[in-house]
């Protein structure tokens, strides 16, 4: 696509400036006033009025329910902080808590690792090079649901095609949906299977925009390449490293679709919650048990997670390379 | 080596739709067989009217409805935020710096999760709930096209056109029009490609604010998915309808998306 532009009128004669400014004040040029004033304010309208209307009022609404106690005759009473100190000590909560998190490790540090080693494949002259990369994004375009009912055949205990593959080396079948570790395992490997191929191909674009002259000068000093990819590579991906990874961390710490599939649409995450995230927790007790005052406490303690774990990766991001 | 890693990779991303298709065109007894089969049989036609036909599912209806919503919803966030671009971008005025920073800040909010229960109950008193509107509305908020129209529209339109057009006394909305909208448009085809399948691919929200009977197609998935849980080729085929429009667009814009990502990966 060109980008030809076309201003859509005649080209007249600039008016020198000077000019301008002498003409007395009309009522035509009131209204470039106004214009020049206004119309910035009126374009970006649409977007705020949205914003409070569907951002902010609902953030500020959610804290404001998280300070009552709901239940399903229909009474609401003031708890203030009641309800985070119930959680605080609510176990189901915090088997929410230690899944979403060991999910998200088991998810992402394979899925870095692998986007990284796969850009480095694609950051090469080849032939069908747009076969290739459309190849590696096809995950992507895969409706999150789909990917889960493919998936969750895929585990199954009795039928599964991976089973099958593990029976070859002696395995004995796993019953992927029952057990904590291996759910944790299997919905990890759909989230990977997803954003790997998105996330490399972030990478390689980060990696394009690294000066071709610092690889030259690395080789005539001798630097092998593996050496090049860990101190020139990796050191200088540092900000596209840090986009991904808080996507990654917003992402995964608010996963929802894949476990409520892998059982069945059902938000409890298995018989024992074993595969129940802080996201399916939230939904469980506002639309299941309608507790919308504990829900919404929830929410903002799941918030809070996001801007701790945010800000620990990104700590984290900084000193990879940070001092080298 | 490299030939290697891309050849796995292209074979791993494939499989699970290659097993999808081999899944649908089967009937359940194969799909159950040990060793499980791995070519596609002939019964994805039969497969597909039984999924269509479903009383539970309402399958049309949510391919439709899904249709509606994608469709509302990336022209009117597309829109937004080609209006929005313009202004932070080549229009001066004050509080400018603060309210693109807002936009930002607001990316890093997943504000649709957090905000789920003052939405419902916001749906509730409009009497949306169960309406397509419901799941149209709050998606309309999208800083993520705000902040890509402003990176695009600064890389595409120099602000000397702005200005010459101005001297020529064109309105603003005018300079939006003729100079900015036919400058911007392949940044608004990348973002409407985007915004299209995101929404395409929503289930929370929907699955929240819908009932079954006037589902979105992730929805209707999903009740087939709880009530039919063993009838793999059902569900198999419904996945595979439902992914089918999105392989298209992506066939079909390939080089643009793939282009898109990496221009906004770079400049975030």
């Amino acid at each position: 696509m060109s980008l030809h532009v076309d201003a859509g009128q005649p080209t007249r004669t600039p008016i020198p400036p000077s000019r301008r400014r002498a003409h007395p004040r009309s009522g035509r040029s009131f209204l470039t006033w106004l214009d020049l004033k206004a119309a910035p304010y009126l374009l970006i309208s649409p977007y705020y009025l949205l914003f409070l209307a569907f951002g902010l009022f609902p953030l500020g609404f959610t804290l404001y329910y998280s300070f009552f106690d709901y239940d399903l005759t229909g009474t609401v009473e003031w708890t203030g902080l009641g309800n985070y100190t119930a959680m605080l000590g609510d176990a189901s909560f915090w088997k929410a808590v230690v899944n979403t998190l060991a999910m998200f490790v088991i998810a992402t540090v394979p899925q870095i690792l692998l986007a990284l080693l796969l850009a480095n494949a694609l950051n090469k002259r080849m032939k069908a090079q747009l076969f290739v990369r459309m190849g590696v994004l096809l995950p992507l375009v895969t409706s999150v649901v789909a990917v889960a009912v493919v998936f969750t055949q895929l585990y199954g205990r009795d039928w599964g095609v991976i089973n099958w593959i593990l029976s070859w080396f002696g395995v004995d079948p796993i019953d992927w949906k029952a057990e904590r570790v291996p759910s944790w395992i299997a919905i990890a490997t759909m989230v990977d299977w997803r954003w790997t191929g998105y996330n490399a191909i972030i990478f390689l674009a980060g990696m394009q925009t690294i000066p071709k002259d610092l690889y030259e000068a690395a080789s005539i000093d001798g630097a092998s390449r593996r050496r090049q990819f860990w101190q020139i590579t990796i050191p200088m991906l540092r900000p596209t490293m840090i986009f991904v990874v808080l996507n990654s961390t917003i992402g995964g710490l608010t996963l929802f679709s894949e476990p409520t599939t892998f059982y069945n649409g059902n938000v409890h995450g298995g018989t024992d919650s074993q595969f129940q995230t802080v996201s399916m927790f939230v939904f469980e007790q506002g639309f299941r048990e309608f507790d919308y005052g504990y829900a919404s406490a929830a929410a903002w303690l799941l918030f809070l997670l996001i801007l701790i774990g945010s800000a620990i990766n990104f700590l984290l991001i900084r000193r990879i390379g940070g001092n080298k | 080596m490299t030939k290697l890693i891309l050849a796995i990779t292209i074979v791993i991303s494939a499989f699970p739709l290659y097993y999808m298709i081999v899944i649908a065109s089967r009937t359940n007894t194969e799909a159950t067989d040990m060793p499980p089969p791995l070519l596609p049989g002939g019964k994805l036609g039969e497969n597909i009217r039984s999924v269509l036909a479903n009383p539970d599912a309402h399958y049309l209806t949510g391919l439709t409805n899904s249709l509606i919503v994608a469709a509302t919803v990336t022209v009117s966030v597309v829109v937004i935020s080609t209006l929005a671009g313009f202004a932070f971008a080549r229009l001066n005025f004050k509080g400018g710096k603060i309210l693109l920073l807002l936009v930002l800040l607001t990316m890093m909010v997943p504000l649709q999760q957090m905000g789920i229960v003052p939405l419902y109950r916001l749906m509730v008193n409009l009497e949306w709930v169960g309406s397509i509107k419901a799941v149209i509305l709050p998606y309309l908020l999208n800083g993520f096209g705000v902040f890509l129209m402003t990176q695009y529209t600064e890389q595409a339109v120099p602000n000397e056109l702005v200005e010459a057009a101005r001297v020529d006394g064109a309105s603003t909305l005018r300079i939006w029009w003729n100079v900015i909208l036919p400058a911007v448009r392949p940044g608004m085809g990348v973002l409407g490609i985007n915004t299209f399948m995101l929404n395409w691919n929503e289930f929370m929200w929907p699955l929240i604010v819908l009932t079954p009977d006037n589902p979105t197609v992730q929805v209707a998935i999903n009740s087939l998915n709880a009530k039919y849980g063993t009838d793999y080729v059902l569900i198999f085929s419904g996945t595979l309808m439902s992914i089918l429009p999105l392989i298209v667009v992506f066939i079909a814009f390939g080089r643009q998306i793939i282009g898109g990502l990496m221009e906004g990966a770079v400049k975030a």
